[in-house]
């Protein structure tokens, strides 16, 4: 009927709107039977219509309002369709968005024509705007309409890939839809998953995750290669994204690694032992302990611990649970003082928190006894909460603090709020039960309390006593006397059944008192409970057994009653106990034992926790807050008995420097505000790093993240320390050598420890660089930030060293990123640089992405047969380009980077420091004439103006022509002309390259006589060990580590920069500390210098 | 995550509904309804609870139900934390929480809702970040959009959604830059019968307000760091700087915001600076009682209290109050049976004293136990646990910011049992 009305009313509107009412009877009857309810409201929409249809935007924008508001309301709009749809493509964004959610809201019902939005929305994926994008996405994945499930897929595949992190974000969110609505996508959706788990951006990582526990939990090897990436950017990771890569980790971390808590006692030393095994004080004690905590799981363990002081609560309780379910068990304890804190939060909060910390408390006493006051009762709480923190109090009750904990008790007994007044007195009951000594106090405490006048406080009693009396029932006869005085006034059935049944178990305690109390339930059998009249027919079985002279009639009158009892539970037992208990001929051979079975002395019931078995649940869930298994629960694994391998975690050998990606973006960042980087100097200072000088700076500055790989960051600095400042203990400084623990364990596990630790040292340093690059006020011009982009891509191509699959998904897509790259920096320049949301210790989510994005650039302008790989040595010498004596305040220095040279393969990137010491800023700072005139130089941007004090970094690139000759040129500001060179060291001419070691022998093979240079050396004995030549000779010469398997032998592989000519290094080591060092190449002019150069690095010590 | 959310007001009223996912039908509120129908106080409504088929996770604030519904498992203090979140922002936006600001604004609402979750996960939180996507309403804006057909809402993604420090916006400026710190204290406390502390400690929080141009990075340093015992920051304060320094190095969000909240360890003993003398008696014969409260000064350190209410929430079975009152107006309420005692300025000279009797209902038996004695006080320019800050430096802008420090402490949860 409603739906003819209907139509009546709308036989005047637009066609269309007699369609959406057509759909509206057609899918969905109960919109229509609902659309009656409101008829009020469709004259309204009515007038909706005709403003909908209206060319005034002003007019569309109320209308849409209105509508919103309806739908606010639960108040169905859905014939209003065609009208709104018609906008989906409005100019205006306001009502754009009023729209999308109206189309979200109905699509569903009418999946026809929210069709007709569809390409609305395709086009829009393609919009310039990364947020007309995303939006474009999100309610296209929105639209529940199975018809477009394959479109939607597409846009999901497209996004997935796009450059805009915050695009490919919503792409992750944009999975879940789709798999909600379409669960045969699966394997397609776990493919893009799996890519986008590879995001390094912070800004997807949570989103991503998210998609994996609702696609395919159980796609645990998904995680491997990730999980030490997950694990570094989870500081940086969104507040909400952390929760949920967190809970997911401690999932993984059950199935991966061994159970911490078989050897309790000795595992701090253990793992003490084992990350500081450099430092010499615990090197011997790591062979003689059993379990050695996988180098991963502490690295999980370390880098949740800093969220604990996470503003957001539901952050503090997934770092608890992870603790408790994967710390070792004299760690967990940390998490205390956190969870505290949070009782401060709201009522809610508190709740949540207070059943997990009462779990906890069960297993764990000492974890929160120390705060034991905490949760002490205020008479304003809410119930819930007041019980959920009693029951804490009683688990942690103990020998020491009973006395104390009584005390609040008693002021509890006595609180207006009844039901918690009752829930104190079993709180009594489980203390006295579970400690001895006080039994007695609380059993006397308890018989005064049968002396109240509230009712249930005295049932609770009663109930209480007798199970206390049931643990101790030798000489208890007067308070089972007194409670039989008491009888007569209480009246709540369960105490009632309490004192029945603790007079029948004790009859022959109380001999007379007992047929007294029988006779009185005689009396008013027939008007009690049900359960009281059970325990009156076992007492009366109990009496007859033991007292039948008193007490035979009153029992048999009694068991008629029970025969014709209304319930039939009654009457059963009844029967039951007649034949038990009065001999007859029928009954056998039971007739006999009927005392043994009625009387045999009982078990004493164990008073337990309420939370007792919630520990089957994972803390912090939702079925733990229900004690349910919730759909959806994800069972938390036990410990495998053998860790699976660990190896599967290694991502290549190379990989580090490309798992470091997101750390160089983040370097980048400090630039746009010069103040970062000395603010965070400072820092480092403080840290007890000791003054370094400016031409350290660049390093210090990479401190500036305190992000998830800041670790590495810092133990690389360290690294960078102690080679410059000949061999400085790394340990100097407390908080680096920690820092610099999964650096060490990094050490540990794979052998090759120089050449990567040297490669993220090396990366680690670039990236400084370009991180103090364009500073200060002018970042802000654009020409500045599309140098940033240029270093940035800099960047990229020092890891492209990248594992081969990777590297392959990175080729294919190459030429596009090319092409698009372009307008993502132009984008970036507004959204991001010149917006300039400076350093921060946080990640920067977009650089690093684009950083990703871009990877691909470098790698086409030098692929080779062997790839190039990046520098692999972080210590950088820094020379003078020009003193501020001579350069009237300005003052500059340069490095070389080590990586290849983004505007040319053939050049040398250099990074140039300019520093104005000067009191007054300089401006126009740029190259000008250059000599020898063939001389290829790659200028940096002018830097407009630089501020007295500030300094700022740049990149030149530097075709050398593969010779050491200097090239000279004007470093020129607005008034002054300053003539500079630079002057290469022949190692700077090299790139590293990797090799397997057949292909450096039958290399080796090619340039033999003419092309290979030979000398035998004396090293210094300092030099001797494996490790420090290749230090040394990756100190000297940017070249890749030939992996060999050889002892005496070192290989080293580099090619010429400009030519491309290989260039392999050999060291044999002889006795007695001599090494017969072999260079072979065509150009053999730089042979011999890299010899010189060589043989005085290493005969040096 | 969060599949719908419900806003129901304190009498049962659903006045509002938003979906990420699929429609549920509001009837799954009536479970709810029953819940708080059963708990009587809405303070008591369980935060969790279960349906046959959905899971409901609910908040209480400003009278005003937060019911989110669920259908999967989900870490329930997600749930809440992020519907607090919404209620802060609704704060933010409106200035309260409240039934009738919430409807009066409800297209902005929904706005809002439809940014901060996308299917049912946490999008955009952080105030700022909304801030640029929908502009709060004002009134001259709400004029100057009639007038010329503006929106409020922004069309470009909002810098600080990719930025490193959401918090912030970029390309922030005022004439006046300044930044303004509020120590603010609360002790929470026990007293038993006889005025010893059963229990005592301060919960402190730094409460920001810094309007300052361009990226600032501060730097706040304490004179006695050491003092705090657990702490919790804004997502700004760089967490290595304070475990090495013990300093707060952060790059301010622009606005009011919360820097940290600290705790004092409890070893410290905390200074109580007021002391209660208290009677109150039922008398076991009749029905009436008595009541006599004087309170007085006790470690002040030389400062005024100041603001001092007394509430205290009688029995049940108390009828009415004759109540008089030396210093202040004390008043009862009937339906809720609390005795309200604004006292104001705490005078050590002339105590304030409160002192009359009660009369219960006849026939009701005396009440087991006397009411308990909840106490609000401020006292200005004094932190209580002794906190103090050393200086605040600016690093990244040039210009010269007003600065101030206020200290106040508050009692937080003091109550006295008698």
């Amino acid at each position: 009927m409603s739906t003819t009305a209907l139509y009546n009313d709308q036989q005047g509107g637009a066609e269309a709107a007699v369609e959406a009412g057509q759909e509206t009877t057609a899918t969905s009857s109960s919109s229509g039977a609902a659309f009656g309810l409101f008829s009020t409201d469709f004259k309204k929409n009515e007038d909706l219509k005709e403003m909908l249809e209206s060319n005034k935007e002003s007019l569309k924008l109320e209308a849409m309002k209105r509508i919103v508001q309806l739908i606010s309301k639960g108040k169905n709009a859905s014939d209003l369709f065609p009208a709104v749809v018609k906008n989906v493509a409005s100019k205006n964004i306001e009502l754009k968005k009023l729209v999308y959610v109206y189309l979200v809201r109905y699509a569903e019902e009418q999946q026809d024509l929210a069709l007709l939005s569809i390409s609305t929305f395709q086009r829009a994926l393609k919009d310039p705007n990364q947020f007309i994008r995303a939006s474009a996405l999100r309610v296209l994945s929105s639209i529940r309409v199975p018809i477009i499930v394959p479109i939607m897929m597409l846009a999901i595949k497209e996004a997935a890939s796009d450059l805009s992190p915050y695009v490919r974000k919503t792409s992750a969110h944009a999975i879940q839809k789709l798999y909600s609505l379409d669960a045969d996508q699966k394997e397609q959706l776990i493919e893009v998953i799996e890519k986008l788990l590879k995001d390094k951006s912070t800004l997807v990582a949570g989103s991503v995750v998210m998609a994996f526990e609702e696609v395919c939990p159980d796609r645990i090897d998904l995680i491997h290669i990730n999980y030490r990436k997950l694990c570094n950017l989870l500081v940086d990771v969104e507040e909400w994204g952390q929760v949920v890569i967190i809970n997911m980790l401690t999932r993984y971390a059950r199935t991966q690694f061994a159970s911490p808590w078989k050897e309790d006692g000795i595992l701090d030393e253990n793992e003490k032992a084992f990350y500081d095994s450099d430092s010499e004080e615990k090197q011997g004690q790591r062979e003689a302990k059993p379990y050695i905590m996988d180098p991963d799981h502490r690295l999980l363990l370390r880098n949740t611990k800093p969220l604990l002081q996470s503003r957001n609560t539901a952050v503090v309780m997934a770092v608890a649970q992870l603790y408790w379910h994967l710390a070792p068990k004299h760690e967990v304890s940390i998490v205390t003082k956190s969870l505290v804190r949070l009782l401060r939060s709201h009522r809610e909060v508190q709740y949540v928190v207070l059943q997990n910390i009462a779990t906890m408390s069960i297993q764990r006493k000492g974890m929160f006894e120390p705060h034991m006051k905490s949760f002490y009762v205020r008479s304003t709480d809410a119930t819930h909460i007041k019980t959920l923190k009693l029951e804490i109090l009683t688990n942690l009750a103990n020998e020491a603090n009973i006395s104390t904990i009584l005390r609040e008790f008693q002021t509890y007994v006595k609180s207006q709020d009844k039901a918690f007044a009752a829930a104190t007195i079993q709180a009594i009951g489980r203390c006295a039960t579970n400690i001895s000594e006080v039994t007695d106090t609380c059993l006397n405490g308890l018989v005064l309390l049968l002396s109240n006048r509230d009712e249930t406080v005295v049932a609770e009693s009663v109930v209480v006593i007798k199970k206390l009396l049931q643990t101790q029932p030798t000489q208890h006869c007067d308070i089972i006397k007194h409670m039989a005085k008491l009888f007569d006034n209480i009246t709540v059935p369960m105490a009632r059944a309490s004192i029945l049944w603790l007079m029948g178990e004790y009859c022959e305690r109380v001999p007379k008192i007992a047929p007294d109390v029988l006779r009185k339930m005689a009396k008013t059998f027939t008007s009690e409970e049900d359960i009281v009249k059970l325990q009156t027919v076992n007492l009366a079985a109990k009496l007859y057994l033991t007292n039948s002279k008193q007490t035979k009639l009153l029992t048999q009158y009694i068991l008629n009653l029970g025969k014709y009892d209304q319930n039939y539970d009654i009457r059963d037992r009844t029967r039951f106990i007649r034949q038990l208990i009065v001999p007859s001929e029928k009954s056998g051979a039971l007739n006999k034992y009927a005392r043994r079975i009625l009387l045999a002395s009982k078990p004493a019931p164990v008073l337990e926790s309420a939370f007792k078995d919630r520990d089957r649940f994972q803390l912090g869930t939702l079925s733990h807050s229900l004690n349910i298994k919730t759909t959806g629960y994800q069972e938390l694994s036990d410990w495998p008995a053998v860790a699976p391998d660990p190896s599967v975690r290694n991502v290549e050998v190379i990989e580090p420097v490309q798992e470091w990606a997101p750390s160089l973006g983040k370097a980048k960042k400090p630039k746009s505000d010069k103040f970062y980087s000395d603010d965070e100097e400072k820092e480092e200072e403080g840290s007890g790093s000791g003054s370094e000088d400016s031409s350290s700076r660049s390093s210090s500055s990479s401190s500036s993240e305190e992000s998830g790989s800041e670790s590495e960051e810092e133990s690389s600095r360290d690294l960078e320390k102690t080679s410059s400042d000949s061999e400085k203990s790394s340990s100097g400084s407390e908080a680096s050598s920690s820092e610099s623990e999964s650096q060490q364990k990094k050490k540990k596990r794979a052998k090759k420890v120089t050449p990567r630790k040297s490669k993220q040292a090396a990366a680690d340093s670039d990236s400084d660089e370009n991180g103090n690059g364009p500073v200060g006020k002018t970042s802000s011009s654009s020409a500045e930030s599309s140098s940033d982009s240029e270093s940035d891509s800099e960047e990229d191509s020092s890891s492209d060293d990248s594992p081969a699959p990777q590297k392959k998904t990175v080729a294919k897509t190459k030429p596009k990123v090319e092409v698009k790259s372009k307008k993502e920096v132009s984008l970036l320049d507004l959204d991001d640089f010149s917006a300039a949301p400076p350093s921060a210790p946080k990640s920067s989510v977009f650089s690093s992405s684009l950083l990703s994005d871009l990877e691909g650039l470098s790698l086409s302008n030098v692929s080779s047969a062997m790839q190039v790989t990046t520098s692999s040595f972080g210590p950088v010498k820094t020379y003078e380009l020009l003193h501020h004596m001579t350069g009237k305040g300005l003052s500059a220095k340069y490095h070389f980077p080590r990586q290849p040279c983004l505007y040319q393969p053939s050049m040398v990137a250099v990074q140039v420091i300019l520093t104005n010491s000067s009191d007054h800023s300089l401006e126009e700072i740029h190259i000008g004439d250059q000599s020898p005139a063939s001389l290829n130089v790659h200028c940096f941007n002018t830097v407009e103006r630089l501020e007295p004090g500030a300094s700022v970094s740049v990149s030149l690139g530097i075709d050398f022509s593969d010779s050491t000759q200097a090239a000279n040129f004007q470093l020129c500001t607005k008034e002054d002309q300053f003539s500079v060179s630079i002057q290469p060291a022949v190692g700077e001419l090299l790139m590293p390259s990797t090799m397997k070691e057949p292909d450096f022998c039958s290399e080796q093979k090619k340039l033999m006589g003419m092309n290979e240079t030979s000398a035998t050396i004396a090293m210094a004995t300092a030099n001797t060990s494996k490790q420090n030549i290749s230090k040394q000779v990756l100190s000297v010469a940017n070249v890749g580590v030939v992996s060999s398997d050889q002892n005496n032998l070192q290989r080293f592989a580099g090619r010429t920069i400009s030519s491309g000519a290989l260039v392999l290094v050999t060291l044999e080591l002889r006795e007695s500390s001599t090494a017969l060092l072999t260079i072979n190449t065509e150009k053999t002019v730089m042979a011999s210098m890299l010899l010189r150069d060589l043989k005085q690095a290493l005969c040096q010590a | 995550m969060i599949n719908s959310l419900f806003l129901i007001s304190h009498s049962g009223d659903i006045f509002l509904e938003k979906h990420w996912k699929s429609v549920i039908s509001r009837s799954v509120c009536d479970y709810f309804l029953e819940a708080k129908e059963k708990a009587g106080d809405p303070e008591n409504v369980a935060p969790v609870l279960q349906t046959p088929h959905h899971y409901l996770i609910s908040i209480y604030r400003g009278k005003l139900f937060f019911l989110s519904v669920t259908q999967t498992e989900v870490p329930p203090l997600f749930v809440i934390e992020f519907l607090h979140r919404v209620a802060d922002t609704f704060q933010d936006y409106f200035g309260d929480c409240s039934e009738v600001l919430i409807k009066e604004n409800t297209v902005t609402v929904y706005e809002l809702l439809e940014e901060m979750l996308d299917n049912g996960f946490p999008l955009a939180t952080e105030s700022n970040v909304l801030k640029e996507m929908i502009r709060p309403p004002t009134i001259l804006r709400s004029v100057v959009n009639t007038l010329t057909g503006g929106s409020n809402v922004g069309g470009t993604l909002p810098t600080g959604q990719l930025s490193n420090v959401p918090w912030r916006r970029a390309g922030v400026k005022y004439t006046n830059n300044e930044a303004y710190f509020d120590v603010i204290e609360e002790i929470d406390a026990i007293l038993d019968k006889s005025g010893t502390t059963v229990f005592a400690e301060i919960q402190g929080v730094i409460e920001a307000c810094v309007k300052l141009t361009g990226m600032p990075d501060l730097t706040l340093s304490f004179m006695n760091p050491r003092l705090l015992d657990d702490v919790s920051f804004h997502p700004c304060v760089r967490f290595k700087r304070w475990e090495s320094e013990h300093v707060l190095s952060f790059i301010p969000p622009d606005g009011n915001f919360r820097l940290m909240s600290y705790h004092v360890s409890s070893q410290n003993l905390v200074a109580i600076p007021v002391y209660v003398k208290q009677n109150i008696s039922f008398l076991e014969t009749g029905s009436c009682g008595r009541l006599d409260i004087t309170i007085g000064p006790k470690q002040t350190m030389g400062k005024t209290v100041e603001s001092l209410t007394v509430t205290i929430p009688m029995p049940k079975s108390v009828l009415s109050v004759n109540l008089t009152a030396t210093q202040g107006t004390c008043t009862f309420d009937l339906t809720t049976k609390v005795v309200f005692w604004d006292v104001g300025k705490l005078n050590p000279q002339k105590l304030p004293n409160l002192r009359g009797s009660i009369s219960i209902q006849t026939g009701a038996p005396k009440p087991e136990e006397n009411p308990s004695i909840n106490i609000d006080m401020k006292i200005q320019q004094l932190a209580i646990s002794g906190l103090k800050v050393s200086r605040l430096d600016m690093y990244g802008e040039k210009y010269k910011p007003f600065k101030g420090v206020k200290y106040v402490t508050k009692a937080g949860k003091f109550q006295v049992r008698t």
